[in-house]
């Protein structure tokens, strides 16, 4: 049995933090996008994507493609790279409360529009 | 014994893409907290990991299968509007529990909190099962990367929590028949 010593190259961390970036912006766009159908009624109605399952189909289908898109750019910007880890990650962990926050009815009820 | 295919569909949404997230992640969290070079031998990361990867993909999978069932198959019946005239609710979930000032709260607070909480959970999870395939064995010496895959982990399955504990209630209190 040889021992070889590993010559594998690490990988840069921005794929990482692309990914968990994304993930923060996503969950915010769901926290953002909820109070906003609350407040506005002619987007709550645009969003009714599908009928039966009302704005609800909209807000989530908007939010994901938010956050394959940010994760698209994100990740295309900082595959080669290494960022400042512990910055991104702060942010994407702020980002997802946000979106809980969003989220959360009492929060999302003071922007109803009657 | 009799089922109906809403209560079949509303057991598939629940107890099993549901309940079967929430149960994973118990694994998922030991397998990822013990991924430590002083914990664990290269080969030991090494057989860890392929076990951790399936599961965290699949349980990704789990949490959307979970979500799109919940919004698309179940959630329409439960929001359905009875026809005007209509006295007997039981077969509109979200109308009934309005219908009563002791009940609206399920409807106001648990049903809007659980119909958008729960979306965060397959996102997170997917996150976490991406970097885990890309980074791999990697991951044993990069603790501020495996830190923030452990809370990306643990708010995915809070997010699930929720939405699984309001689902039962509420399908208790009106359930989806």
């Amino acid at each position: 049995m040889s021992t070889q010593t590993s010559t594998q190259t690490e990988l840069p961390n921005g794929l990482a933090a692309a990914a968990l970036l994304a993930g923060g912006i996503g969950s915010l766009a769901l926290g953002v996008i909820t109070p906003l159908a609350e407040a506005v009624v002619p987007i709550k109605d645009a969003l009714k994507f599908y009928a039966p399952a009302g704005p609800l189909s909209g807000k989530t289908t908007v939010a994901v493609i938010i956050w394959l898109i940010a994760w698209a750019i994100l990740g295309y910007l900082w595959k080669d790279k290494d960022v400042d880890f512990a910055k991104v990650s702060l942010w994407a962990l702020i980002l997802l409360g946000l979106g809980l926050l969003g989220t959360f009815p009492p929060f999302f009820d003071l922007f109803a529009s009657g | 014994m009799e089922i109906s295919s809403k209560e079949l569909w509303t057991v598939i949404h629940g107890m099993g893409f549901g309940a079967l997230f929430l149960l994973a992640f118990a694994g998922g969290l030991a397998g990822l907290y013990s991924l430590r070079p002083e914990w664990v031998t290269v080969e030991g990361v090494k057989e860890r990991l392929i076990r951790l990867k399936a599961g965290l993909w699949a349980m990704a999978a789990i949490a959307w299968g979970t979500v799109l069932t919940g919004t698309y198959i179940v959630y329409p019946w439960y929001r359905a509007k009875p026809p005007e005239g209509t006295t007997d609710l039981m077969n509109f979930p979200r109308y009934l529990l309005l219908a009563s000032e002791s009940t609206a709260e399920w409807h106001k607070f648990g049903m809007e909190w659980k119909e958008h909480v729960g979306w965060i959970a397959p996102i997170a999870a997917t996150v976490v099962a991406y970097v885990i395939s890309v980074y791999g064995t990697q991951l044993t010496g990069d603790s501020k990367i495996r830190r923030a895959l452990l809370w990306f982990f643990i708010i995915a399955f809070v997010t699930a929590g929720v939405a699984g504990m309001f689902g039962a209630f509420i399908n208790k209190i009106a359930p989806v028949r």
